[in-house]
């Protein structure tokens, strides 16, 4: 069974060599702090349907500038006023950084 | 550190999907992860124990059921505007994107000791990390003669979406107009906060259009509306005025399912045409026969650093079933945030590096005020480690300013990007 369920993967889904082990502890916790965006945004960003904006591959200022909007009040908003003020400023720098960084 | 190599490959593995089975190449297995439960925290779990690692990681996730239904939404099944199919996903993609194996079994012991899991069929399965995810289980006993009358389909509860959902929508179609429907509510914490009196909202925005003389009553054991509640009420006192009535303090201790009735520890007995009775809650079977419910056979007290038991080494509790941390809702967008930062621990813990020290959480709840009109309410979780808890950064979060019809999209859009987020 374990043979066929790997023979199975193998068929199935495209093997990497360049393996993008999270193994540093930074980009781990990049990664994680993305993911609390991704509940609405999409996995890595990338939205399903039209209502709520794609994050991935965006620009990294314009991300920065929209989350500090939406925290000062700046920028009218359902949620994201209310999201926004959850976060740091580096924190915003990391999301804003690790998000343009994404292709979409 | 290196940043820019780390977020190249995090973009490569976004492209692919994933790197599926990538222990059969160049990257040998670092561990093996179980994950137990395939609702908002398992599947999530299992999900992002693979992306995190970059495939490195196997995991194998035990679910007894063929798909996914979703407790969110599923109020709009009862409200007569969604259908069960809306809510249903499927589990597929978890294996063809991210190299998931999935079990169709439930699991029936933990040996924390041996680190394996056994199945109904009698298998085991070997963990170095255990991922713990079973949501909740109704406590019928609570509330006498419930249990029959549940088993014989006349009391139903509806909360975990399915079957009974379909059933109580069913109830209220016959119900003739001039009818009541009647809620009770068990005591705080119970699955999602909101969820009760968005359900009243549904029926009685039903009742408004297709029985305009029928009544919702809404039985509440605790003091008062335990979520949005200034926005709920208002909803009632203006929207729904002469439809729905909400009584506080209504504990249920009694259910008759032959005369409809519902007793109470101290309030009066109330009769309905249709009974929807949600009984008190703790965590899923297996994590209370396990043991790892340690709060009073409850809940599962977890170190919220990294979701890791307190009961058990090397198992991670996540989602509905845990002890809450101040302030956090038991909901499908919480379980899916727990599972993240567990997911992180693991990996880290797997892959030799450190702990995230602060992880974060968030939580977005939406309720359906009728069948367009939402409300939310909406926070920020940070780990306070001189605390060694969650809580709520200072400032962020709250509540809609009152029901729209944009926040409806949003809740929609929610729903579809929290469905592929845990599951595709």
């Amino acid at each position: 069974m374990r043979t066929r369920y790997w023979a199975a993967c193998l068929a199935a889904v495209p093997v990497l060599i360049s393996a993008a082990l999270a193994q540093d502890a930074t980009a781990l916790r990049t990664r994680g702090l993305a993911a609390t965006c991704a509940n609405c945004h999409g996995t890595d960003g990338r939205t399903q349907g039209e209502t709520v904006p794609t994050l991935a591959g965006r620009d990294r200022e314009l991300i920065a500038s929209r989350l500090r909007e939406f925290r000062d009040g700046k920028r009218p908003a359902t949620v994201m006023h209310q999201l926004a003020k959850g976060y740091t400023e580096e924190q915003i720098d990391t999301l804003a950084a690790y998000f343009a960084a994404l292709k979409n | 550190m290196d940043r820019r190599r780390f977020l190249q490959g995090a973009a490569a593995v976004g492209i692919s999907g994933s790197l599926g089975c990538a222990s059969t190449g160049a990257v040998p297995s670092k561990g093996r992860v179980v994950v137990i439960g395939g609702g908002y925290g398992g599947a999530t779990a299992a999900k992002y124990t693979r992306l995190f690692s970059g495939g490195a990681i196997d995991v194998t996730l035990v679910e007894p059921n063929a798909a996914f239904v979703s407790c969110p939404i599923s109020n709009l099944v009862i409200g007569g505007t969604k259908t069960l199919a809306d809510l249903t996903t499927g589990y597929d993609a978890l294996t063809s994107k991210h190299g998931v194996k999935r079990v169709r079994d439930s699991v029936v012991g933990i040996d924390a000791t041996g680190k394996t899991v056994k199945l109904a069929s009698g298998d085991t399965l070997a963990y170095d990390k255990l991922v713990v995810s079973p949501g909740i289980d109704l406590m019928y006993d609570r509330i006498e003669g419930l249990q029959a009358a549940n088993a014989g389909g006349q009391v139903l509860q509806a909360w975990k979406a399915g079957p009974e959902t379909v059933a109580l929508r069913a109830q209220l179609e016959a119900m003739p107009d001039g009818g009541v429907y009647a809620i009770t509510i068990p005591e705080a914490p119970y699955r999602c906060p909101p969820g009760p009196y968005e359900r009243a909202c549904q029926v009685a925005s039903y009742f408004k259009r297709a029985k305009p003389r029928s009544k919702v009553l809404i039985l509440d054991a605790n003091q008062d509306v335990t979520s949005k509640g200034p926005l709920f009420k208002r909803v009632w006192a203006e929207q729904y005025k002469g439809i729905v009535e909400y009584r506080p303090q209504h504990n249920a201790i009694q259910v008759d399912a032959r005369a409809k009735a519902v007793k109470f520890d101290v309030q009066q007995d109330v009769k309905a045409d249709v009974l929807n009775v949600l009984p008190p809650m703790r965590a899923g079977s297996i994590a209370v026969q396990s043991g790892l419910a340690n709060v009073n056979s409850r809940w599962c007290n977890v170190d919220y650093q990294t979701f890791e038991a307190t009961a058990m080494k090397d198992v991670h509790v996540i989602g509905d079933s845990i002890q809450i941390a101040p302030l956090m809702p038991k909901s499908g967008h919480m379980a899916n945030s727990h599972a993240k930062v567990a997911a992180a621990a693991i990996v880290a813990r797997l892959l030799g590096i450190e702990v995230n020290p602060v992880p974060m959480l968030t939580n977005t709840c939406y309720s359906f005020v009728d069948d367009k009109n939402v409300i939310h309410v909406a926070s920020v979780h940070r780990y306070d480690a001189d605390k060694k808890t969650f809580l709520t950064v200072p400032g962020s979060g709250g509540v809609s300013a009152a029901p729209s019809e944009v926040e409806g999209q949003y809740a929609l859009s929610w729903a579809r990007n929290i469905w592929a987020d845990t599951l595709g």
